[in-house]
């Protein structure tokens, strides 16, 4: 399955350290949020992005690995870490286990694809003015992202389309310790 | 200011030689911390190269001016492009061509002594896997005992000394390193041994290795003795040669004693392992040099580069020869043991003959340090 990514970087054949020169330029490039698709062939690079991204502040979201292509996938963050709190309804992440409701998780489908709860539903944030309507507005929606953040912004996205029973997840899938379901 | 680019058998000679030299290795901070290029008197300074995209001024108060600098990566890509960077700044330094990936499969042979009639026994030190290898040499024939899987250095040492390669032995089935030895059997005509308990699963033709198999070299009198000694691997098999060395594979080291997991049986061969080094052991002579097949850490290289020491000498000094209590011993070998080698399940795989991956993939497989001891 193909991963989405708003860029794409072609570093193959490429040895090291030219990957992650070239990952580095391309990054500079995209706005925060967006995600970054690297194919390279040099085995090292792998956790050399993950170790570079972490030391610039960018989220390593994850590698696919088809026919000996590497495929990384990195989101650029600014402050991504700094909760902003606005929408008043939230509900603890250790709460939802169990409920009746939709888990809405608004991270970017690469994200996604890596790492989410087991029948959370993806509609990135981007996509959600669009995407409205597979939504029920009878259901109770819990929103998550990675932090608290984005989902923020898509509680009060929905509450403002007349979406009533929804809660933003805090804090977001950065503190999920349960079982991961990957679709990669 | 131009760099200096260094081979393996430069940074082999500064290691030996016990020199100075301080090592900028520019891998990311988890490959550095798993492996590096130990050296007696080396000091190190690990910074990623990532970290130096934007340039070196940050660091150039922590390289010294006062020895020799050396820039190293993985592969040499990246720590050529940093050396450059330094040069430009007017530091002298040099750069490891191939990298960790070259140390890693670097050989240098070195003389552990005469044998009886003219005979001698040389230890192949593989310094950055940690790996080591025998070639006895008697009149005109050679054996060769726990060869790594670079080939043409044993068979052109052999052309250089003029020998004929006759016998090839492997002390157990590896699981850290690919072996050579059966590919040097292939190639020279030798016979190539293996112990039958090790080699179960293997899908090639060998000689059995047993207790009491012993083979002549030359027309005189050197003789390569095996002496059943199990506890790293159930087949593992040591070598008394010319009643002097003692090569005792993966059993016992310098510093420390032989895993007894790497295989999945820690449990069944704790009590071999402990019979061996505890009883088998003790009946030899405490004169014989023990030769084992791994160092693990520097210090176990005497001045002149060979690992070798005096079996009473480790009956002493060894901690593990020196656990008297049962339970305890057992607890010590198949508790808290370090992680396992790199890819150690394939590498025994491919030393069955089970898989016969292509040169840059075994190359992957071996990175990394052997790991084959507890201590």
């Amino acid at each position: 399955m193909s991963i989405k990514a708003d860029f794409q970087l072609d570093a193959k054949g490429l040895a090291c350290p030219m990957p992650i020169v070239k990952t580095k330029k391309a990054m500079a490039e995209l706005v925060d949020g967006q995600v970054l698709e690297v194919a390279a062939t040099d085995k090292g690079s792998k956790a050399d992005i993950a170790a570079w991204a972490e030391t610039v502040g960018h989220q390593y979201i994850g590698t696919t690995e088809e026919d000996a292509v590497l495929k990384h996938y990195i989101r650029k963050c600014a402050d991504d870490t700094v909760v902003e709190k606005t929408f008043e309804q939230t509900i603890d992440l250790g709460e939802i286990v169990g409920r009746d409701g939709l888990i809405l998780d608004v991270r970017e489908e690469a994200e996604f694809a890596f790492g989410h709860i087991e029948g959370a539903k993806s509609i990135p944030m981007g996509e959600l003015p669009t995407r409205m309507a597979e939504l029920d507005k009878a259901q109770e929606i819990y929103v998550i992202c990675r932090t608290g953040k984005r989902s923020d912004l898509a509680a009060q996205k929905l509450a403002a389309n007349g979406f009533t029973k929804v809660f933003n997840i805090l804090p977001g899938m950065t503190a999920w310790t349960d079982e991961l379901k990957k679709s990669i | 200011m131009s760099v200096q680019q260094w081979s393996a058998a430069d940074v082999a000679k500064k290691v030996i030689n016990n020199d100075d030299l301080f090592i900028l290795d520019v891998r990311n901070n988890d490959a550095f911390e798993d492996w590096k290029i130990e050296g007696h008197k080396f000091e190190y300074l690990n910074i990623p190269y990532f970290e130096l995209l934007d340039g070196v001024e940050e660091i150039l108060p922590k390289i010294p001016t006062d020895k020799d600098v050396l820039v190293v990566c993985a592969k040499e890509g990246s720590s050529l492009m940093v050396a450059e960077m330094l040069a430009d700044a007017g530091r002298p330094v040099g750069y490891l061509a191939g990298g960790m990936k070259t140390w890693s499969e670097y050989l240098e042979p070195i003389k552990v002594g005469d044998l009886t009639g003219g005979g001698e026994l040389y230890q192949f030190v593989r310094l950055g896997k940690g790996c080591l290898s025998y070639m006895v040499i008697s009149e005109g024939e050679a054996a060769i005992i726990d060869a790594v899987r670079f080939t043409e250095i044993f068979t052109k040492f052999a052309e250089e000394k003029n020998v004929e390669i006759k016998h090839v032995f492997d002390t157990h089935l590896h699981a850290d390193h690919i072996s050579g030895g059966r590919h040097i059997a292939a190639e020279t005509g030798a016979i190539y041994y293996l112990p039958p308990k090790d080699a179960e699963e293997v899908v090639f033709d060998y000689t059995s290795l047993v207790d009491g198999t012993a083979v002549q070299i030359g027309a005189s009198k050197i003789d390569v003795g095996a002496l059943y000694s199990p506890g790293h691997t159930i087949g593992s098999t040591s070598f008394v040669v010319d009643s002097k060395y003692l090569l005792t594979g993966d059993i016992l080291f310098i510093d420390s004693i032989g895993r007894p997991d790497l295989a999945g049986l820690a449990e069944d061969w704790v009590g071999d392992l402990r019979e061996t080094l505890y009883e088998r052991y003790r009946e030899l002579s405490e004169d014989l040099i023990v030769l084992p097949a791994h160092f693990m850490i520097i210090d176990e290289l005497n001045e002149d580069g060979t690992v070798a020491k005096r079996l009473g000498e480790l009956f002493a000094e060894n901690h593990g020869l020196n656990i008297e209590d049962e339970a305890k011993f057992r607890s010590i070998v198949t508790h808290n043991l370090p992680p396992q080698p790199n890819a150690y399940q394939e590498i025994r795989q491919v030393n069955m003959g089970k898989i016969t991956p292509a040169q840059e993939e075994q190359t992957e497989m071996e990175i990394g340090p052997n790991r084959c001891a507890v201590r």
